[in-house]
């Protein structure tokens, strides 16, 4: 899950990292209190869930409240990579003396977050760390052990700061570390971590995302502290009618799981696959041999004929659809002839000729036999498991293409 | 041989009352694996297909009267770590985590927790291990009629990403004649209990394996440090790997993660064309369709 | 979506009367069945129409009434499940 930049700043806050006076503002009054408050020139930035606000004009610099009150209003109404902005962000224009980079990141390797430290702040730390290298300072801290404020000099450090910068950078990196691993952060970065004219550090920027598996035991700091309403889930794209359908589906019925995504596919052959793996293969066989895939889906656990039966439906109910492949890797748990049933409901209840409407059904495994029986009575063309996941997604492809002759 | 299991291999499940649970503990045992005991706690006495189940771990390992191997943790994601510790304590060496949606940092904790005790972790979010006719540890395979016919014993380690294609694959070798040494669904999540390098070892010390297989997908490092691995261990075993969720390269799929949680791609390196030339730069064969990997082995080990 | 609902279509489910009548073996029905097909109404056991497809072929049912007192006939072989 993102967070927005206002977000992000309060929850650095909360972790004892100093942040500069700022205000989070949902209208032009509210910005012009905000920079009345804080006083002297200030920044209005679009509080979007995208990159690129600089050059699409979303961050903007105003030397009185009226100014910015102004752009504040220009701002709000600004659409980003067609984000809408859920407010601005109205913060001083800081003297900043030097920029650093501090962050804390998963790494899958060594199984331990990791901290990261640069001198070199306010740009993408994946070009510093490129170009130059000795000015990154990186280390593992333990996911048992408390941290100690040690771990996150010894980085710092390896970059060549030393002096007051040392002893002010440190316990920032160390609270960072802290609060990635008490909110189950993904990625937690502050950039730039400044260095004022006065010789404080303060967090100007902040990016932080939490782990979606761990939203349920961080309530108090989602609901709580940030009252972030819990059906905002901030999904990359906004759920089609045909996700969303599906969803209402899964959710209806314990039994089994069924997921369907049709974002970025537009052709004409329903898929309805499973499971997590098997999706995934079938869906790349599909399109190397030339098939235009309408949607993904997953099939996993032991759905009901129900469950089988509705995901089939809203497939074949996608604009464009004129036939599904009805295909899994070898199953022990889904029932071969429970969704043989499902699926050849649905082209009944659409009236449709199951025989034609299903172009190929390869799910081996768990009552095939039964399942086969079923197939037999009403003509759909089926394999076992001597038939390959890609011959049979080249099947389908070769029918819905002569279909198309 | 094989690796990790062996016939004399004893194990619990924690979490054992459970719907999945006792239809695996069922499969297990007709596969004739040494299930020694189930953990519920508030459900002592019980039984599970003749399986005793306690509250603790400890009084399952009491009760058995010589130290347990092995766990299944098959618990709620908020209840896992918990279990895990629980088990760790209790000296087991050898942890197959089923849960899903579990948070990483949970993972996190317990893999360092094991590691610091000398024992290992498979999963989450896996069907656990298998060695054909001789143990099942975990749903894999299925029914134990279904694991025979998709697992005869062979030549060939598979690592799986995915718990359903680690059957499909192994079928395709079992089906060629090749047959499986070791088999193991080593969990779809972005941080697990056992990498790909991380078997190797095992495999390599393995005499009845002459080559492995890998099932990969988009999304974390796994690959890289498995090439990293072959570059500097001069392995004596040939690799095979077949790369899913080739799509997920595409513009519109950015930011998206498909299957697995773990395949969500959250650098330049992490994506599948990325993946596949860092394998075939260290040797590592890539085949294009799922049904050339038998063919492919079987060239690498001289038929 | 077009198309209406449709039941029965590859499971059909059958009670003898003498059998259904029986309020014990009605509430047993009524127990075991995992899918919900059977339904005790006014003492009676009744077959749920729109669950008869989700039939898991258990048996159970089956086993639960006297010999021939239920009967699960799968229609797409047309077989009756012992």
């Amino acid at each position: 899950m993102r967070f927005y930049e206002f977000e992000s700043r309060k929850i650095v806050e909360l972790a004892g990292i100093p942040v500069t006076e700022y205000g989070f503002c949902k209208t032009a009054d509210e910005a012009k209190a905000a920079a009345e408050r804080i006083g002297g020139p200030v920044v209005v930035k679009s509080q979007v869930l995208t990159g690129g606000r600089m050059k699409a004009g979303g961050v903007k610099f105003a030397d009185s409240p009226e100014e910015a009150a102004a752009l504040a209003e220009e701002i709000l109404q600004l659409e980003i990579n067609g984000h809408i902005p859920r407010g601005v962000l109205v913060d001083p224009k800081a003297q900043v003396k030097q920029e650093y980079y501090a962050g804390v990141v998963w790494d899958g390797t060594a199984k331990r977050p990791l901290m990261l430290f640069s001198d070199m702040g306010g740009i993408d730390i994946e070009e510093v760390a490129e170009k130059h290298p000795d000015h990154v300072g990186r280390g593992h801290v333990s996911n048992l052990l408390p941290i100690s404020d040690y771990e996150a000099k010894k980085v710092i450090a390896a970059t060549g700061v030393t002096g007051s910068q040392l002893n002010r950078a440190t316990p920032v990196l160390a609270r960072l570390a802290r609060l990635f691993r008490d909110n189950d952060m993904t990625l937690a970065e502050i950039n730039p971590l400044a260095e004022l004219e006065d010789g404080s550090f303060v967090a100007l920027d902040a990016h932080m995302e939490m782990e979606d598996e761990a939203k349920g035991r961080q309530k108090r700091l989602l609901e709580g502290e940030l009252s972030i309403e819990p059906e905002d889930t901030r999904e990359p794209y906004e759920p089609s009618e045909f996700e969303r359908s599906v969803k209402a589906i899964d959710s209806a019925d314990h039994r089994g799981v069924i997921q369907g995504k049709d974002h970025g596919f537009e052709g004409n052959l329903g898929l309805v696959i499973g499971a997590g793996g098997g999706s995934l293969t079938l869906t790349d066989a599909v399109r190397s041999q030339g098939g235009k895939p309408a949607n993904y889906s997953e099939i996993g656990g032991n759905p009901s004929v129900a469950k089988a039966c509705g995901l089939a439906k809203e497939v074949l109910g996608k604009e464009g659809v004129e036939k599904i492949a009805v295909m899994m890797s070898i199953v022990s748990n889904t029932r071969v002839d429970i969704v043989a049933r499902g699926v050849i409901k649905a082209c009944l209840e659409l009236d449709k000729d199951p025989a034609e409407t299903i172009a190929i059904f390869r799910i081996p495994g768990a009552w095939e036999e039964e399942g086969f029986k079923i197939l037999d009575k009403y003509g759909v063309e089926y394999c076992d498991r001597s038939v390959s996941m890609w011959e049979a997604a080249g099947r389908a492809v070769a029918k819905i293409q002569g279909a198309e002759a | 041989m094989s690796i990790l299991l062996d016939k004399d291999f004893t194990f619990i499940v924690q979490g054992i009352t459970g719907r999945e649970a006792v239809n695996l503990t069922r499969e297990c045992l007709d596969y004739g694996s040494n299930v020694v005991g189930g953990v519920t706690p508030g459900r002592k006495g019980r039984e599970v297909h003749g399986v005793p189940v306690f509250d603790t771990v400890e009084q399952a390992v009491e009760n058995h009267g010589s130290p347990v191997d092995g766990s299944v943790v098959t618990v709620p994601p908020a209840f896992t770590k918990d279990a895990v510790f629980e088990a760790l304590e209790a000296g087991m060496k050898l942890i197959v985590i089923v849960t899903e949606r579990i948070p990483r940092g949970d993972v996190a904790e317990m893999v360092e927790l094991a590691d610091s005790k000398g024992a290992r972790i498979i999963g989450p979010n896996c069907l656990g291990l298998i060695v054909p006719e001789v143990c099942k540890m975990g749903g894999i395979g299925g029914p134990a009629k279904d694991a025979a016919k998709a697992y005869a014993p062979g030549s060939v380690g598979v690592m799986s990403r995915s718990g359903g294609m680690t059957t499909e694959i192994s079928s395709s070798l079992t089906a060629a004649g090749l047959g499986v040494s070791t088999a193991i669904s080593i969990g779809g999540d972005a941080i697990i209990g056992s990498t790909y390098a991380e078997l190797m070892p095992f495999f390599e010390a393995d005499e009845q394996t002459k080559a492995i297989v890998i099932y990969t997908e988009p999304g974390g490092r796994m690959e890289a440090q498995l090439s990293e691995w072959v570059s500097e261990n001069d392995s004596r075993l040939p690799i095979v790997a077949f790369m899913a969720g080739k799509f997920m390269d595409d513009e519109e799929m950015k930011g998206m993660s498909f299957g697995h949680a773990g395949t969500i791609v959250e650098g330049a390196e992490d994506t599948a064309t990325q993946k596949i030339a860092r394998l075939e730069a260290a040797g590592i064969a890539v085949v294009e369709r799922i049904d050339e990997i038998p063919a492919a082995v079987a060239e690498r080990i001289g038929g | 979506m077009a198309g209406g609902d449709l039941y029965g279509v590859f499971i059909e489910v059958s009670i003898e009367d003498a059998v259904a009548s029986d309020a014990a073996i009605a509430a047993k029905l009524e127990e075991v069945c995992p899918v919900d097909i059977f339904a005790v109404v006014d003492g009676k056991a009744t077959v749920v129409a729109e669950n008869t497809d989700e039939c898991v072929l258990c048996g159970l049912c089956i086993e639960a009434a006297p010999s021939g007192g239920v009967t699960v006939r799968k229609l797409y072989d047309d077989t009756i499940l012992e």
